[in-house]
């Protein structure tokens, strides 16, 4: 009988050491502008919340997509355009931004989500080219120059985002805001149902699940907070340009949430994280970064399976039941 | 409403110009346990599949409580009632034994789509997800993953998931293939038991526990249906025996 005790004090030991870490975590994001660069924290939140927003599909849907640029440099676009030529105010400017990549994500869902696997990618990544080739050639994203000298504005009228730390707190929140949602979203009936299909689709379909329609609109959710993630960071930046709807960006996002682990809740933070870190510390090897990271990505994926976060935990767990053993 | 809770007509099915199941006419009777033999690659799951929709027919028509329900999609087939299991385990793995039920329990709750509600919300569905769990037998392992458990104990688990969804109709498919002695009984006990309120369709290659359980059986071979009837009738029959002997099984 003691096996039906344990695990359920170590849920509660777990629930209670995930809310230190939390206050840890949010502790340490309050000072880190003190501490480093804020431009830099803030293009980390901004790819930090892409990547748990990506994660929602790919980890807990089981599905990857390979275009998810598409709605993180799309709502850029719109949000910077909107910011700059119709003045928008800046908190207007981010729904605007939300709303154009969120249709977006309604049309690629209903397009990609029944194919499997490798299709599913091969779809989505066809789909976020045409997007990137529209913006190449329409005037409003001025081509390569993309849309510079974006206005940060005031926030609700009176917060002013030209100054830096603002900015930082304000982008902080939204950031915190965006993966309360995933973290909900996870931890829901709904989020339930979303593992059981990546668990095991057919079991999910014989139980009476009509299984496309969660992964749709998981997909749609993921798709609106990359698009909050990119038009955020449109603003912070001041600047929408072609590198964030070009394949690569969605291909980063892959590598960020494989790093640090994908289908777990913290381990696209930590890739984003890494993956910025190394951006910016080997910017001043030039045109080596890709392959600097090429082989880091590698040695991850080869001795790191679950990524950097899921190592961890399959360690903790390991330790959990070795002390677990003795009573069972 | 007819006696016949399940019936086809002439079901085909070919995989490029190879037909697996070929003009099947089953009956299969409310409240009965009617089992589905044969050889390998006789079919057998390829009719499943067909009857539950994971597979679209090439040909005929499936009628389930005199409904015509050739043109459904899977999801739809378990929400009238009709639940199948699969030929290898199919359990959640990374989702402990009392989840795996809670999730085949939580679609009637109706908030399966609610992202912004909280998990919590899930817990009052424990009681009864707890009583299937001890019907099966799996008491001890309420919060063990699934993916731990031995698989005889990941079949029961398997039929304690069906049996959240309260089905009318089983379709369990080998349901005591890989187990030992012990899980044999107490699956088939458990088989019967559920029989008492609902119809069951199974495939099972174990003939005593075809003999032990089974009203009705139907032989398929190479798709199409050999003969059917009472077990004493069915295993007395030269061609049934014949099928079996060519094959290897006893
Ligand atoms: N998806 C498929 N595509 C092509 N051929 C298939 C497919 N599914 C089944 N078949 C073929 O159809 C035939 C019947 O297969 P089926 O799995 O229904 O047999 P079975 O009676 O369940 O056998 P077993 O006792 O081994 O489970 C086999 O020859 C198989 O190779
Ligand atoms: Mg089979």
């Amino acid at each position: 009988m003691v096996t039906t005790v344990a695990p359920v004090a170590t849920v509660g030991r777990r629930s209670r050491a995930g809310l230190v870490l939390t206050i840890v975590l949010v502790a340490l994001a309050l000072i880190a502008p003190l501490l480093v660069y804020p431009v830099f924290l803030m293009k980390a939140l901004c790819f930090a919340l892409f990547a748990c927003a990506f994660n929602l599909v790919a980890g807990y849907g089981g599905l990857l997509s390979f275009g998810h640029a598409a709605f993180f440099g799309s709502a850029g676009y719109v949000t910077a355009h909107a910011a700059k030529v119709w003045g928008f105010p800046t908190e207007l400017a981010i729904v605007v931004g939300v709303l154009a990549g969120t249709v977006l994500g309604v049309v690629f869902g209903w397009i990609a989500i029944r194919r499997q696997g490798i299709y599913f990618a091969m779809v989505t990544l066809a789909l976020s080219q045409m997007i990137y080739f529209y913006a190449l050639q329409v005037p409003f994203t001025h081509g390569e120059d993309g849309i510079q000298a974006v206005p940060r504005g005031h926030l609700f009228g009176f917060i002013d985002l030209n100054q830096t730390m603002t900015m930082y707190y304000v982008v902080l929140a939204i950031f915190l805001i965006g993966f309360a949602i995933i973290f909900r979203t996870i931890h829901s009936p709904f989020g339930q149902v979303l593992k059981a299909i990546r668990e095991n689709e057919p079991r999910a379909i014989s139980l009476g699940y009509r299984t496309e329609r969660y992964k749709l609109v998981a997909f749609i959710l993921s798709a609106a907070l990359s698009s909050l993630a990119g038009s955020t960071k449109s603003i912070v930046f001041q600047l929408a340009s072609l590198t964030d709807v070009h394949w690569s960006t969605s291909g980063e996002v892959v590598l960020m949430s494989l790093i640090g682990g994908l289908g777990t809740v913290l381990g696209p933070v930590v890739g984003a994280v890494v993956l910025t870190t190394m951006e910016n510390y080997l910017a001043q090897f030039g045109s080596w970064v890709t392959v600097i990271q090429g082989v880091i990505f590698v040695l991850c994926v080869l001795t790191l399976r679950s990524g950097i976060v899921g190592a961890i935990e399959d360690v903790l767990r390991r330790r959990s039941r070795r002390k677990a053993a003795p009573g069972v | 409403m007819s006696d016949f809770i399940l019936r086809t007509e002439g079901l085909t099915k070919e995989f490029r110009g190879f037909a697996a199941v070929r003009d099947v006419d089953l009956q299969v009777r409310r409240g009965t346990i009617h089992a589905l033999i044969g050889p390998n690659g006789a079919g057998k799951t390829t009719v499943f599949n067909l009857l539950t929709k994971f597979l679209p027919v090439t040909a005929g028509r499936i009628f389930y409580n005199d409904r015509d329900i050739t043109g459904d999609r899977p999801a739809d087939i378990a929400r009238r009632g009709m639940v199948r299991s699969f030929q290898i385990s199919a359990v959640f793995p990374h989702f402990t034994v009392r989840e795996n039920i809670r999730v085949a329990l939580q679609r009637v709750l109706g908030t399966s789509f609610h992202f912004w509600r909280s998990e919590r919300s899930l817990e009052g569905l424990h009681a009864r997800a707890d009583e299937l769990i001890e019907a099966v037998g799996l008491t001890e392992f309420t919060n063990v993953a699934a993916v731990e458990l031995a698989y005889g104990r990941k079949r029961a688990l398997e039929i304690a998931t069906t049996l959240a969804l309260d089905p009318e109709m089983l379709l369990l498919d080998e349901p005591t293939s890989g187990l030992g002695h012990e899980d044999i009984a107490r699956i088939s006990a458990l088989i019967k038991e559920v029989s008492k309120t609902r119809t069951i369709l199974m495939v099972e290659h174990n003939l005593s526990v075809v003999a032990e359980l089974s009203d009705t059986i139907t032989v398929l071979t190479r798709g199409h249906i050999l003969t059917q009837g009472r077990y004493e009738e069915v295993s007395k029959n030269p061609e049934v025996i014949e099928a079996y002997m060519g094959t290897g099984h006893g």
